[in-house]
């Protein structure tokens, strides 16, 4: 091992201590919650005074809640999954309580993502719900966060629960393409990508901008609430261990062997 | 390695075991939808497939939490564990998983003809399903190992199990059920389900044993 490797990954050590990390998450939280709020509501207010879709008319606003929903449902997986990786290889602690407070977030915007997608979907398609493919495997991705959440809390140490729900995250990460290219594989009802996609959007810039705007807004609200969940975790965890050491003994556990389990 | 096959085929057999529970389930599944249903047979022989399918389904999931928790009550599971340097744990899991696969997946695929006669199924049909559930199962059990080692340590893990797995299973299920009408109905797509069908199972016969021999490994410490 090479001096770049060692400096590596101390320094991914020292930003992991959980004591830094709450040090560092409390000063950033307010800001990002406020950059959330801002740039969030900006976004849903240059969505309405964008133009109607000459088709859709009016519903196409739906479009500015629905598709960053469905990016962020997508996006939590992935940051599970990234600290699913970092508990398996690194086995810092962080990195289980950073999947256990991104899966609820993750799940909510998966509920969004559908309860607006049904929402558009009855006045222009006619019915609130259809197994085509998109929505089939949008639908699985809700099932898993569910299945990833019930695991979580079917073990009451956490230290136990860390390795096996990071596995199965894992193995659940094959689903994140089949979403994405679900609409390119099977050509059922769903409209295929049209932001995201290697020739470049096609949807016109009028309403590709608020549509962005929104987009980065959800992202500090993303790692706003992340963060905030990941503090909560942290603390619950502490608390949970304290209580463990006061009824072993008056000497109370050190403060960073808390998370150790 | 042969000898675990045979040891884990026999015990699979044997009274208590398991293989019968499925085949019972199944059978019970098949013989319920007909009264739900109503006893039209022009429509059981049209959804006939999509029932066995779902009660095959079923089945399988019923009997996986059994496939890790004999041989962690009996600590053969702890043996294989500490062995893993003469016989990959992953490997031991694949073993394994193809002797649940044949004392209780096999099993299913030989009494569908039996069921697909009282749907009221041709020929045809029978044996498209047939091919399909002989194709799709293993698949079932090899993501199922994954659901039965990450569950082996958990109290009661039972129902978590297919709770955990069902979201992984649904593709196979969509594939198995939509090759097996290809096969039937004129101009349903036959080949490219069921190619991916065959892709799903070869596809986590490699990937299942891997992620629950890795699972099994950490329940241990």
């Amino acid at each position: 091992m090479n001096n770049k490797n060692i400096k590596k990954v101390g320094a991914l050590t020292a930003l992991a201590n959980p004591t830094r990390f709450m040090d560092l998450s409390g000063k950033l939280l307010p800001w990002l919650a406020l950059l959330a709020a801002l740039l969030t509501g900006v976004g849903l207010y240059l969505g309405w005074q964008a133009p109607e879709d000459y088709q859709q008319g009016i519903t196409v606003r739906i479009m500015y809640l629905h598709v960053p929903a469905a990016w962020f449902a997508m996006f939590s997986y992935t940051v599970m999954a990234l600290s699913a990786l970092g508990v398996l290889i690194w086995r810092h602690p962080l990195a289980d309580v950073s999947i256990r407070a991104a899966a609820p977030i993750g799940a909510a915007f998966t509920l969004l993502c559908l309860a607006t997608g049904s929402l558009w979907g009855r006045p222009m398609w006619g019915t609130y719900w259809v197994w085509d493919a998109r929505l089939t495997s949008v639908f699985v991705l809700l099932i898993m966060y569910f299945g990833i959440m019930a695991l979580q809390r079917a073990m009451e140490e956490p230290a136990r629960s860390a390795r096996p729900v990071a596995i199965l995250v894992l193995v659940g990460y094959i689903n994140i393409p089949i979403i994405k290219f679900s609409v390119d594989f099977w050509n059922t009802l769903h409209q295929p990508a049209s932001v995201i996609r290697l020739d470049g959007p096609t949807i016109h810039p009028s309403m590709l901008w608020p549509l962005l705007v929104v987009a980065v807004g959800f992202t500090f609200m993303f790692l706003a609430m992340h963060m905030a969940a990941m503090r909560n975790e942290v603390r619950r965890r502490r608390a949970a261990s304290l209580r463990k050491a006061g009824a072993r003994g008056k000497s109370s556990a050190p403060a960073t062997a808390v998370l150790e389990g | 390695m042969t000898a675990l096959l045979i040891r884990d085929v026999k015990l699979g057999l044997r009274a208590g075991g398991g293989a019968l529970i499925g085949i019972l389930f199944y059978l019970a599944v098949a013989a319920v939808t007909p009264f739900a249903m109503g006893p039209d047979l022009n429509l059981l022989a049209k959804i006939g497939p999509a029932i066995l399918w779902i009660g095959a389904l079923l089945a399988s999931l019923l009997g996986l939490e059994r496939l890790f928790q004999i041989d962690r009550e009996d600590g053969s599971l702890d043996l294989m564990v500490l062995n893993r340097h003469i016989m990959p744990l992953s490997f031991a899991v694949f073993i394994k998983c193809v002797a649940h696969w044949i004392t209780t997946g096999l099993p299913l695929v030989i009494v569908t003809p039996l069921l697909g006669l009282l749907l009221n199924m041709d020929g045809k049909a029978i044996g498209a399903t047939a091919l399909t559930l002989l194709i799709g199962t293993p698949a079932v059990t090899f993501i199922g190992a994954v659901g039965a080692a990450i569950a082996v340590s958990l109290p009661r893990g039972g129902l978590l199990v297919s709770v955990v797995i069902l979201p992984f299973v649904i593709p196979v299920l969509i594939f198995g059920v939509m090759a097996t009408f290809g096969a039937v109905v004129d101009g349903a797509p036959f080949k490219a389900p069921m190619l991916l069908l065959a892709a799903l199972t070869l596809f986590f016969a490699v990937l299942g044993p891997f992620a629950a021999g890795y699972a099994l490994k950490n329940a241990g410490d």
